[in-house]
């Protein structure tokens, strides 16, 4: 297998530590999500997977190729999407779809069926300028660019920041079909809810990945009792679940707030507990976890502060 | 009470018509979400109620003040806070809070009081000295809504407050907002997180520039037989027509 593996990656800027000793593998043909807020170090991983940056320890091969020694190579071999536009605004879709194909040495019409089904969606706009284009038609022109010289890995950091939820769920449906053509995706989110479609996640903060598996391993692995709770008065209801003897975390999740407890916690005290205070239409059940509550469980367990 | 009033309100760049005959009113202490994709009008109403903007017609007026007629009094009587830029990085955190604080027309005796004040309600007594952009995000992010609302307004607007932030510092800060709507303050908020949808008090959905759904969020969820704010949300935005900005 080619893909990508990388291990021990570290970078420092100055005397904050980028990344921190950071490593894991992504197949072809394969989504791995790097899910994390602001700060993790998703776009300097990238930026040395992509060879614009060197690491100041550790290695990593992209499709069979080292980033110090093939940085050349590696290049004509990726496609990047930076989290910022970057194309250029002054020309046409078409004028900068042409320009990266150039740039790599092929044409449009080369690798038009790498792009079809994403570059239809845009082409009756194709003398229209890249500045001129909504949202939603920039990232689809973006990702036409980095597809356009057929690469075998593609990196894509935090293409729905920013994003409305449909327009996330779009930009997760190209992704899968562009799976299936066999090319290793590696693509960073800060939200949590995505991780579910990935193959294999990384959950990140502050420079380090927290835990890596698939997002089913991850939920499986969670070791905490948790619970749901739901009342008529939820903001009050979150400052006296905490005061509780044997709850040990408790945040709003949505419509309920999740608790970790303690496995002697006697739930017919709580309820009298609550009742006590005056919570009406308490409902308390077990919860399933989701990566949320992973992240969260990760990154009080890791001290890392927020 | 009403703090905030949009009586058929209607913007038009060109033929493009960005906000489309929008009417609602919010109360004092609401927490009042306003949400839609990208491109359904969210951001020129925000402006429009903010009076950095003049409706093409209708009447909008925020904290009694008419945003056309008198913009000025409208933006002494809000704060503001967007995701995009909050806080400048090498300012340290209390000559932050006295530069909004100055900004906002906040009396020089006040300032020091105030600063105080917020420097305890969020734990950074340590920081006072600190510079911006050594803090952690979620810290930044909650400093950036503490400033927005030094010269205690009577409403905040917050523009996707949350982007980017790590799943406890994004609930820390919402207990923040929460804070600020018990004390009276009438929060204004966007996002794209459809769990903060399920915080507020009341929820419209933006589509195409009309509003297309205005409840609080239990009521939405009955009225399109959806589990979750999330699914309220694409069954309304999914009906879109107009592209994203």
């Amino acid at each position: 297998m080619a893909g990508l593996q990388a291990q021990h990656l570290t970078k420092r800027f100055g005397k904050l530590v980028a990344l921190d000793d950071v490593g894991f593998e992504a197949a072809p043909g394969g989504i791995f999500g790097i899910i994390g807020p602001d700060g993790a170090g998703k776009t300097t991983l990238f930026r040395i997977l992509t060879t614009l940056l060197l690491p100041d320890a550790g290695t990593a091969t992209v499709d069979g190729l080292d980033i110090r020694k093939n940085y050349r190579e590696i290049r004509g071999r990726v496609g990047y999407m930076p989290g910022r536009f970057s194309l250029y605004q002054d020309l046409t879709v078409e004028e900068n779809l042409s320009f990266y194909a150039s740039v790599f040495g092929t044409t449009i019409r080369e690798n038009y069926h790498l792009i079809k089904d994403i570059y239809q969606q845009i082409e009756p706009f194709k003398g229209r300028r890249a500045g001129a284009l909504s949202g939603g038609m920039k990232q689809k022109l973006a990702l036409s660019c980095a597809l356009v010289h057929k690469p075998a890995v593609l990196f894509l950091d935090e293409p729905t920041t920013g994003v409305d939820a449909v327009s996330r769920g779009e930009l997760w449906d190209m992704l899968l079909k562009l799976r299936q053509s066999g090319l290793c995706i590696i693509v960073s989110t800060p939200y949590m809810d995505e991780a579910a479609i990935c193959d294999r996640v990384a959950l990140a903060m502050n420079g380090r990945f927290m835990i890596q598996d698939t997002p089913a391993a991850i939920v499986a692995a969670y070791d905490r009792r948790l619970l749901a709770v739901r009342g008529d008065r939820m903001w009050e209801l979150l400052r006296d679940l905490r005061s509780f003897d044997g709850v040990l975390t408790c945040h709003a999740f949505g419509d309920a707030h999740h608790l970790t407890v303690s496995d002697d916690l006697d739930l017919a005290a709580l309820r009298a507990y609550l009742a006590g205070l005056g919570h009406a239409d308490v409902q308390i059940a077990p919860a399933t976890p989701g990566i949320e509550d992973c992240f969260m469980l990760m990154s009080e367990t890791t001290g890392v502060p927020t | 009470m009403k703090v905030i009033t949009a009586d058929h309100l209607t913007k038009r760049f060109g033929d493009f018509t960005a906000v489309d005959d929008i009417s609602f009113e919010v109360e004092q202490g609401e927490i009042f979400g306003f949400l839609g994709a990208n491109g359904a009008g969210k951001t020129t109403a925000m402006r429009i109620l903010c009076g950095l903007s003049k409706p093409t017609s209708g009447r909008g007026t925020v904290a009694g003040f008419d945003v056309t007629r008198q913009p000025e009094r409208v933006k002494a009587s809000i704060g503001y806070m967007s995701q995009r830029f909050a806080l400048y990085d090498d300012l340290k955190v209390s000559e932050s809070i006295r530069l909004y604080a100055g900004i906002y027309g906040v009396p020089g005796k006040r300032i020091a009081q105030r600063t105080d004040e917020i420097l305890a309600s969020l734990g950074f007594e340590g920081e006072r000295d600190t510079l911006v952009k050594s803090l952690p995000l979620g810290w930044k992010q909650k400093l950036a809504f503490s400033v927005a609302i030094v010269h205690d307004p009577r409403i905040v607007f917050l523009d996707e407050p949350t982007g980017g932030v790590d799943p406890a510092a994004r609930r820390q800060f919402w207990e923040l907002i929460y804070q600020a709507a018990n004390s009276g303050i009438t929060v204004f908020v966007t996002t794209h997180y459809m769990d903060e949808a399920e915080y507020c008090d009341r929820v419209t959905i933006l589509v195409d520039g009309k509003i297309e759904a205005l409840d609080t969020p239990a009521a939405l969820k009955a009225r399109y037989g959806a589990p979750t704010m999330n699914d309220v949300f694409f069954q309304l935005a999914r009906g879109a027509r107009r592209g994203a900005d």
